[in-house]
């Protein structure tokens, strides 16, 4: 602890250059912080996703359905132990920015699947008895300020028409990281809607199966696919984890984009904060080569510019997650594309151990030039 | 009452005002002719420094003997590139020499790894130098503080010895300031402080009155020379100043790496 002095007073050399180097950071952390929230939220479904849960949709794409009657069939099979099923319903609400997902689902079976959703009694009954009744999440709740009770006009696109739903409940997620963008209507409420003959009707957009086991995943998925390979309405069966991975590569490579702009944030950092120590080693020659003389050891004058180069990594760092962790309490700025906005404590680490390694490898050299300095010859340079 | 006790090194407890270590009087010639005896403090041996610059090589000491008592005060004294400083950084163990031999108070310091010669600097060896080389944003009391961090010496005992030297060099009412708000003068006091904090075995100074006027060079040499004579330290003194070597007791004259003339000061005569 005696030596903390020494390192610490060492900032108040070059005030400037040192809250601009802190700044630096700061600013590299924020944007870290801010890629974390981008990649998390495309990734959000891939981290939380149930290992009991498969996902059974048409396999010509993720946009054409199922017929309805697979519903029966696939509880049947062994080691299933529910079934529900999910259509994309694709409404805008008062205008098109001002998205959020839609789904008409089967309200006698979707609870039991996804028990991480929590609504109350209460409310799901009353959801159950209204045809036109709806279940929303509370992000998209607050977003609208909507309240049990309201009536929501939705305009239909993919179904034409306008729909009205009544608010009965409330969901919310039982993880921070569950999805509480969702608005659930009833799909009898949709499929009663569809004129007979369309192509729309009796289908379903994609089946969800709840195994007794996530270890018969990998059968069951070859067994369903099997099962309707020669049929006009093929399937194709994945884990959810991997459903989700393949819904997020559609939005094209995020992690690869996020990757390379971090990057190249870091890559910069790399050179400003080594730049500065560099320059911050060359100023203090004397001093360096004075501590030198007077015992100090070559390992310690290393550890010196060493630790001066991760606390302001540190430094730096921290205000940066912290920006970023205040930015997201104002929630989600992209009007629902990215539902999950919050930096979790995970990636705050994360953040705090990538500025910890920056600021290692950019003081490495400088400190270890300061380890090497010969006395004589820094002295005879004054 | 000045005491040092250098606990973190091992000593046992010292003060520069108990250390009794013999006063030598060697005579001046036989301090330089290899054949001082087993009682010297430093003895040199036949040592030789060379540079290579390109590929000329640069001879700056050659063969030099030297004996050195505890509690003398030796000037070297020469022109530009004679070898005084190379010779002040052998001695201080911040050069090693390209051949000879260094024994002070009994260690080969020749032959000792890097590491292990860091640390006997900082036991043995006080520096001071032309530039000070204080810590700009440390005070005085701070820069003081410094050879002690490396002690086991507690906060309480580090402040004592802080303040004991800082009383002794005259800067005990400018503990709190920082080395931009004293004159030269009062820098190079501080930066003797520094040097005597730990109680080293001798004190090196390489030109120490080079950057300051003539009545701040002589209240420093008047505080080295109150060293040796009143806390009896041992003292090896680079200068182009005959003024400021004129208060040793023994002028040693270099010249192209040799000491050519060995020339004992009015005070040692009487």
């Amino acid at each position: 602890m005696k030596y903390w002095r020494l390192v610490l007073v060492g900032f108040s050399r070059k005030k400037f250059r040192t809250v601009l180097t802190i700044g630096s950071f700061a600013v590299a952390m924020f944007l870290f912080g801010l890629l974390a929230i981008i990649h998390l939220s495309f990734n959000q479904g891939i981290e939380i996703a149930g290992a009991d849960r498969i996902i059974v949709m048409n396999k010509v794409s993720f946009i054409q359905p199922l017929p309805l009657s697979y519903d029966r069939q696939l509880a049947d099979l062994p080691g299933v132990r529910q079934v529900t099923h999910a259509t994309w319903f694709g409404g805008i609400y008062q205008d098109e920015k001002n998205f959020f997902p839609q789904l008409a689902i089967d309200v006698d079976t979707w609870r039991q699947t996804y028990d991480e959703f929590l609504v109350s009694d209460d409310e799901w009954k009353t959801f159950a008895a209204d045809r036109q009744g709806a279940i929303v999440g509370e992000i998209t709740a607050k977003r609208f300020g909507w309240k049990v009770g309201d009536r929501i006009p939705l305009k239909g696109a993919i179904f034409p028409g306008d729909w009205q739903f009544n608010i009965d409940g409330i969901y919310r997620g039982s993880r921070k990281a569950d999805d509480t963008s969702a608005f659930w209507f009833h799909y009898d409420y949709l499929n009663e809607s569809i004129p007979a003959g369309s192509s729309w009707k009796n289908v379903a957009g994609w089946y969800i199966v709840r195994l007794k086991d996530s270890g018969d995943a990998v059968q069951i998925i070859s067994r369903v696919d099997a099962m309707y390979a020669n049929t006009s309405w093929q399937t194709k069966t994945a884990t959810e984890k991997n459903f989700y991975a393949d819904f997020a590569k559609q939005m094209g490579n995020i992690q690869f984009l996020i990757l390379s702009i971090g990057a190249v944030v870091f890559f910069t950092l790399l050179l400003v904060t080594g730049n500065t120590m560099a320059i911050a080693v060359r100023e203090r020659t004397a001093e360096l080569a004075i501590l030198k003389a007077i015992g100090y050891s070559d390992t310690f004058v290393m550890m010196y510019i060493l630790a001066e180069s991760l606390i302001i990594a540190l430094i730096g760092g921290l205000l940066g997650l912290g920006f970023a962790k205040l930015f997201t309490l104002s929630g989600d700025p992209t009007r629902g594309m990215l539902p999950l906005f919050y930096l979790p404590l995970n990636r705050m680490l994360l953040g705090v151990g990538a500025a910890l390694l920056v600021g290692a490898i950019a003081g490495f050299l400088p400190a270890l030039n300061a380890s090497r300095l010969r006395v004589v010859e820094a002295l005879r340079k004054v | 009452m000045f005491r040092l006790a250098v606990i973190g090194h091992g000593f046992h407890a010292v003060g520069l005002d108990s250390i009794a270590r013999p006063i030598g009087r060697l005579p001046s010639s036989r301090r330089v002719d290899g054949r001082g005896d087993a009682n010297t403090l430093i003895s040199v041996r036949n040592l030789s420094k060379t540079y290579r610059r390109g590929s000329e090589e640069i001879q700056v000491l050659q063969g030099l003997n030297l004996d050195v008592d505890a509690g003398d005060s030796v000037a070297f004294m020469g022109p530009s590139g004679s070898g005084k400083t190379t010779l002040l950084n052998l001695l201080g163990g911040l050069d090693v020499p390209t051949h000879g031999s260094i024994r002070v108070a009994g260690d080969e310091v020749t032959s000792m790894s890097a590491g292990k010669l860091t640390a006997w600097r900082g036991r043995h060896v006080g520096f001071v130098f032309q530039m000070f080389n204080l810590i700009p944003v440390l005070t005085a009391f701070q820069n003081v503080e410094l050879p002690l961090l490396l002690t086991r010496l507690s906060k309480s005992e580090r402040r004592q010895h802080v303040e004991a030297a800082l009383s002794l060099v005259g800067l005990a009412d400018r503990m709190n300031h920082y080395p931009r708000q004293l004159s030269g003068g009062q820098e190079q006091r501080v930066a003797i402080a520094r040097s005597i904090v730990t109680d080293p075995t001798f004190l090196l100074c390489d030109e120490p009155t080079g950057d300051l006027d003539r009545k701040s060079a002589d209240d420093v040499m008047a505080l080295l020379e109150q060293l040796v004579s009143s806390h009896k330290k041992t003292l090896l003194l680079v200068t182009h100043d005959p003024r400021a070597a004129e208060r040793a007791q023994v002028v040693l004259h270099l010249d192209k790496g040799v000491l050519v003339e060995a020339q004992t000061t009015v005070g040692e005569q009487a």
